[in-house]
């Protein structure tokens, strides 16, 4: 049986929840090892082993910034027990974890996929080119490790009923030259459904015309208990946080309904949320790509839709 | 302060994009222009360089074609440029592109390399942190703000919850978001002195680089396409259709 490793990052005293999607296809491939950093605990570890997990190597960073240092570590480790596979989540401190292993592994690493194999002589992975509209299937020959970054939500989270792993603690070296520590954390606050857990998703554009007019997707999606999300023009012109950034370089979202106003439906944009059940979009642009992907298209002006579907709601 | 920012000439995003149908890279016209993601990085190091006097040195790798992109860059105020041009780097992975920028920054002495989060064609995001493996330097990613200077470099780093602030020492290699600085545009008189300005070619064999090929892509397909529903104009009455189709949805 192939070995296959797994990065999980902690998240909120959890595993993260790409963490969880890549171990549920992991377990498929072969016997796994999670490397697990943060702070770890009981719960934590057991809920790793309800989802795959034989193994788990634990390490925790403290204030350090975690890929220089976990990244030596892990290098040795992949030196001495070898397995075929090494995945990363497509997130922050996976990135930058997985490309200085890449480095001093000297291997190969394949980022952005959204499905990933082992096929006997080496690793074949998919990905989502040109916004989804075409499919690639790249591949590296060979003995592993190899590396491969998947996006969030390629795989689904499922419960193997696992029994608790085997826990392992290995200490983190000194990164030298290259540390750097983390001085201060900041949360921005979280209300109401999060981006990449909401059912429904109402989500702003350009065509608001002015920041102000967010409110008219904040308003819509309270009524819905939707989550609120935002296109990168709108992020950029400082409208709202990077947070509600949906797409290439934001969050990919799988809700139920998705609501686009004032959406033009750049590929960048659709590649995080065409995989919505059911996509309603307005936009007064009847030529506007967003329609091409619409369940329910609506040629109109946000500004009257909006309003008018909001007050409907509300005298129900 | 010695500033190195690494830029990539990529074809115009706004044009169609096309992949060579045999080996499937990307096609690449002589006239690319400068990937609108790597201005931040120009603009940044080009504030921090004013700031504490020093120069900014641009890298790229890439077919140089008519150097439109560079040329911007260096209308913008950017010092002089180094580009690796090589038929044999064509399709190059990630590590490969991050093995070619690392030898050719080495050559000269450097205290901030900076580059962009992603680039708009390749995408790959993990070139920063290779970067800053190879040049045995931090990687200070995600960055929404940038403080450079004696010796010393903090940022803003974005996270899922937020943003973490984030010290190390120079040199070190920065990766900054778009927004991290307002990027300015080139003036008249930046554009006719851009054309004076000192670009250096080089190939990979100058720098000592393997150019094998370890990661292949196999083949390209059509995704199956999402079929369009229903579009309708809005008369006034379009919202209640989204209500009925919420309804049957059940979400209301
Ligand atoms: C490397 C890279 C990564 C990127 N990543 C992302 C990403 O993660 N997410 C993302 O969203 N984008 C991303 N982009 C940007 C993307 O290419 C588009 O620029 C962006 O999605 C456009 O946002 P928009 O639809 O709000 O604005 P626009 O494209 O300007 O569209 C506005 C739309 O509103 C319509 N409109 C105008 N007025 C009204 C009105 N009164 N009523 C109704 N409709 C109206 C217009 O017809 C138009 O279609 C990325 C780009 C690059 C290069
Ligand atoms: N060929 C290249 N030449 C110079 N810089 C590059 C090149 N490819 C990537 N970069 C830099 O690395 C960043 C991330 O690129 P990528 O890894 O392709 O997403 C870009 O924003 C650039 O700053």
């Amino acid at each position: 049986m192939a070995s296959v490793w797994v990065f999980v990052e902690e998240d909120n005293g959890a595993p993260s929840t790409i963490g969880l999607e890549l171990l549920t296809k992991a377990r498929e491939m072969g016997d796994v090892t999670v490397v697990y950093l943060g702070e770890g605990g009981d719960a934590a570890f057991a809920r790793l082993g309800e989802h795959g997990a034989s193994r788990v190597v634990h390490l925790d960073s403290g204030d350090a910034l975690p890929a220089a240092p976990v990244a030596a570590a892990l290098a040795d480790l992949a030196g001495e027990s070898g397995p075929e596979l090494i995945m990363f989540g497509q997130a922050y401190t996976d990135r930058d974890v997985a490309g200085r292993l890449a480095v001093r592994l000297g291997r190969s690493l394949l980022s952005n996929a959204s499905d990933v194999a082992l096929d006997g002589d080496g690793v074949v992975t998919t990905h989502e080119i040109f916004g989804g509209t075409q499919l690639a299937k790249a591949s590296v020959a060979g003995p592993g490790p190899h590396l491969v970054i998947v996006r969030p939500k390629s795989f689904p989270v499922e419960a193997s009923g696992g029994g608790a792993p085997e826990v392992s603690v290995v200490e983190l070296p000194d990164a030298g030259a290259a540390a750097a520590t983390i001085t201060a954390r900041h949360a921005e606050e979280r209300e109401g459904p999060q981006l990449g857990e909401a059912a429904v998703i109402v989500s702003g554009g350009r065509g608001l015309g002015a920041a102000e007019s967010y409110e008219l997707v904040e308003t819509l999606a309270k009524k819905l208990r939707a989550a609120t999300g935002a296109t990168r023009a709108i992020v950029d012109a400082g409208w709202v946080p990077y947070a509600k950034q949906v797409g290439q370089t934001g969050k990919t979202v799988k809700p139920d309904v998705y609501i686009a106003a004032g959406i033009s439906g750049a590929m960048q944009h659709l590649v995080g949320m065409k995989d919505s059940k059911t996509i309603i979009a307005i936009n007064k642009d009847a030529d506007a790509p967003i329609f091409g992907i619409a369940d329910l298209g609506v040629v109109g002006d946000v500004h009257n839709v909006l309003p008018k579907l909001i007050e409907a709601l509300e005298s129900r | 302060m010695q500033v190195v920012v690494c830029v990539k000439q990529i074809p115009d995003p706004a044009g169609p994009q096309a992949l060579d149908p045999e080996t499937h890279f990307l096609v690449r016209p002589t006239e690319q222009v400068l990937d609108d993601t790597d201005r931040y990085g120009v603009e940044m190091g080009l504030q921090i360089a004013q700031k504490h006097g020093g120069s900014v040195t641009l890298v790229s790798m890439g077919p140089a074609g008519s150097m439109q992109g560079i040329r911007q860059a260096l209308a913008m105020g950017a010092d002089k440029a180094v580009i690796i041009d090589d038929g044999d780097l064509k399709g190059s992975d990630a590590l490969t592109t991050a093995r070619v920028l690392a030898a050719a920054i080495s050559r000269q002495a450097f205290d901030l390399v900076i580059a962009g989060t992603e680039s708009t064609d390749g995408y790959s995001g993990v070139l920063p942190q290779m970067l800053a493996e190879l040049l045995d330097a931090p990687a200070l990613t995600y960055a929404t703000s940038v403080e450079a200077g004696d010796g010393a470099i903090t940022i803003h780093r974005q996270t899922a919850a937020g943003y973490d602030v984030v010290e190390a020492s120079l040199p070190a290699v920065v990766a900054v978001t778009a927004g991290v600085v307002e990027p300015r545009y080139p003036t008249f008189k930046g554009i006719m002195d851009a054309k004076k300005k000192d670009v250096e070619t080089l190939s990979a064999s100058d720098l000592g680089i393997d150019t094998a090929l370890d990661q292949r892509v196999d083949s390209v397909e059509a995704a199956p396409p999402r079929e369009a529903g229903a579009k309708i104009e809005d008369d006034g009455e379009a919202h209640l259709r989204i209500i009925e189709l919420l309804e049957q949805r059940k979400v209301i």
